[in-house]
């Protein structure tokens, strides 16, 4: 079974693979590209580890075959620190300890930051429900919420 | 497994119709990938829907939608009048799954994977939806109603697939709405699902009526007793409790690790009636 060829563009960087049809994004970006910052936690769409924006939209990249990415625009949470600066939410969650074993963070930061991008102000019920599909076995949430909503008033403007 | 992409409805039609073994269309994949990893499904050929205009854009046209099969749930929830013309239609869809399955998750793909507990499917049946079916022998509306025809199966031919779902032009003084009972707050599979469709006449009182129950059957069954119930009134609490009892005697489900067959009957009546009641208020503009 011949490979597939995709011409895709991975954090503002135009990219080039080949892949198995039945490949997944996520297994192309860990495996392929060595960005293995999407974690792998359940393969269904339950967990949200492997969280990326594929044009700008937030999706399950364990739910995306590799070759869909085809002439589209994926970012992954290795392109959300600049250098060396982390993004609010990034540096928020280690601020409140928002993490123990890490590996649901960053799904975590992804879906975090399509929510900010989207809405500067959110109130914890709408965090909340807008990180429902990211699960973390290790905190129990408050944490990971009260990071977010502080990552939002210092992107405001607010001091905390 | 090969792999396509269709930029046409045709070509889609006749690589689908091409193929010898067993061919499934792509559209978000929510469903798809999750069964391609199980081993549930092993398909010969995948045919990826989303490059096609017509899959993939809301249209509206005199008051009528079409809805491209592959729209995901939130591209429903930013269209600009959907939301308010079809709001039990747009809460269906957009209760599927989490934000990011939101990103992906088509009417089409809920449709066709054919769960009896599929979210969107009972408020387009109770809005009267069609879909356009295209395959190899060319083009036919059908109900929605009619393509599940039990858990995991549907109605679709060789080669054919769902290109538009269509919404007919909303009545006068008309309103939907969709409930769904979860055992969690997010992130479940309906143990009941309820939608209700009501149009009020000039003195505010229901003339027509119907109500949808999905997870309880099959496939998601109309309540033609239930809407009954509902003509002449407004929807006060006799109407109410006599929808109540339509739904929970018209529910035939199965017991599972979710909840018990007598818990979900009484459900059914318990969603009808508040989605009966919400779709009342929001014909009379109360809501
Ligand atoms: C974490 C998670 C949570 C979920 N929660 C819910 C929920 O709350 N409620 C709910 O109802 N569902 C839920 N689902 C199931 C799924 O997301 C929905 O059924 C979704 O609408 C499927 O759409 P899709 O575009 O992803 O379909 P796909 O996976 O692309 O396709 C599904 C099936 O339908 C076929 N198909 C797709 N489009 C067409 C078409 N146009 N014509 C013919 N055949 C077609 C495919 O070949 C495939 O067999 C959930 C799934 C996940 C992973
Ligand atoms: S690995 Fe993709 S959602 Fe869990
Ligand atoms: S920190 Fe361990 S899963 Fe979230």
């Amino acid at each position: 079974m011949s490979k597939i060829h995709v011409s895709t563009t991975v954090n503002g960087d135009p990219v080039e693979f080949l892949c198995e049809p039945q490949q997944t994004l996520l297994d192309v970006l860990r495996d392929e590209l060595q960005l293995t910052g999407s974690k792998e936690g359940c393969a269904s769409g339950d967990c949200g580890a492997c969280s990326i924006e594929l044009d700008g939209r937030l999706v399950c990249s364990c739910l995306v075959l590799g070759a869909e990415a085809e002439g589209r625009d994926v970012e992954t949470v290795e392109s959300i620190a600049v250098g060396d600066t982390l993004h609010p939410v990034q540096a928020k969650i280690l601020e409140h300890g928002a993490l123990q074993c890490g590996y649901c963070t960053p799904g975590f930061v992804v879906a975090a930051k399509a929510l900010l991008d989207r809405n500067p102000d959110p109130t914890e019920t709408e965090v909340r429900y807008w990180l429902a599909g990211n699960l973390c076995r290790c905190t129990g949430y408050d944490k990971i919420v009260g990071a977010v909503l502080d990552a939002a008033s210092e992107m405001r403007g607010e001091t905390s | 497994m090969r792999f396509e992409v269709a930029d046409t409805l045709e070509g889609a039609a006749s690589l689908l119709a091409g193929e010898q073994g067993v061919a499934h269309v792509l559209a978000g994949g929510t469903d798809l990938l999750v069964q391609l990893r199980a081993g549930m499904v092993k398909p010969d050929l995948v045919v990826d829907i989303k490059h096609i205009e017509a899959t993939r854009t809301i249209s509206e046209s005199d008051g009528a939608y079409t809805i491209g099969a592959a729209v995901a749930g939130a591209e429903m929830g930013e269209h600009r009048t959907l939301a308010s013309d079809w709001p039990g239609v747009t809460e269906g869809a957009e209760l599927i799954g989490s934000t990011q399955v939101q990103g992906r998750a088509s009417m089409g793909g809920n449709l066709c994977n054919a769960s009896p507990a599929a979210d969107s499917v009972p408020a387009l049946i109770a809005a009267g939806a069609t879909c356009t079916v295209v395959g190899p022998g060319g083009t036919r509306d059908v109900a929605v109603a009619d393509i599940p025809t039990g858990p995991g199966s549907n109605s679709l031919g060789q080669g054919e697939f769902v290109a538009t779902i269509n919404l007919p032009k909303k009545a006068a003084n008309s309103s939907d709405a969709y409930l769904r009972m979860i055992p969690r707050t997010e992130m479940d599979i309906a143990i009941v699902g309820a939608a209700a469709n009501v149009t009020l006449g000039d003195d505010g009182t229901i003339m027509a009526a119907k109500i949808v129950l999905g997870a309880v059957a099959p496939t998601a069954i109309e309540v033609p007793e239930a809407g009954a119930a509902l003509v002449g009134t407004k929807a006060d609490d006799d109407a109410l409790a006599a929808v109540a009892a339509a739904c929970e005697a018209a529910a035939k489900p199965i017991s599972d690790k979710r909840g018990s067959a007598d818990y979900r009957k009484k459900v059914s009546g318990v969603l009808a009636k508040r989605a009966a009641k919400i779709a009342f208020d929001r014909a009379s503009g109360n809501a």
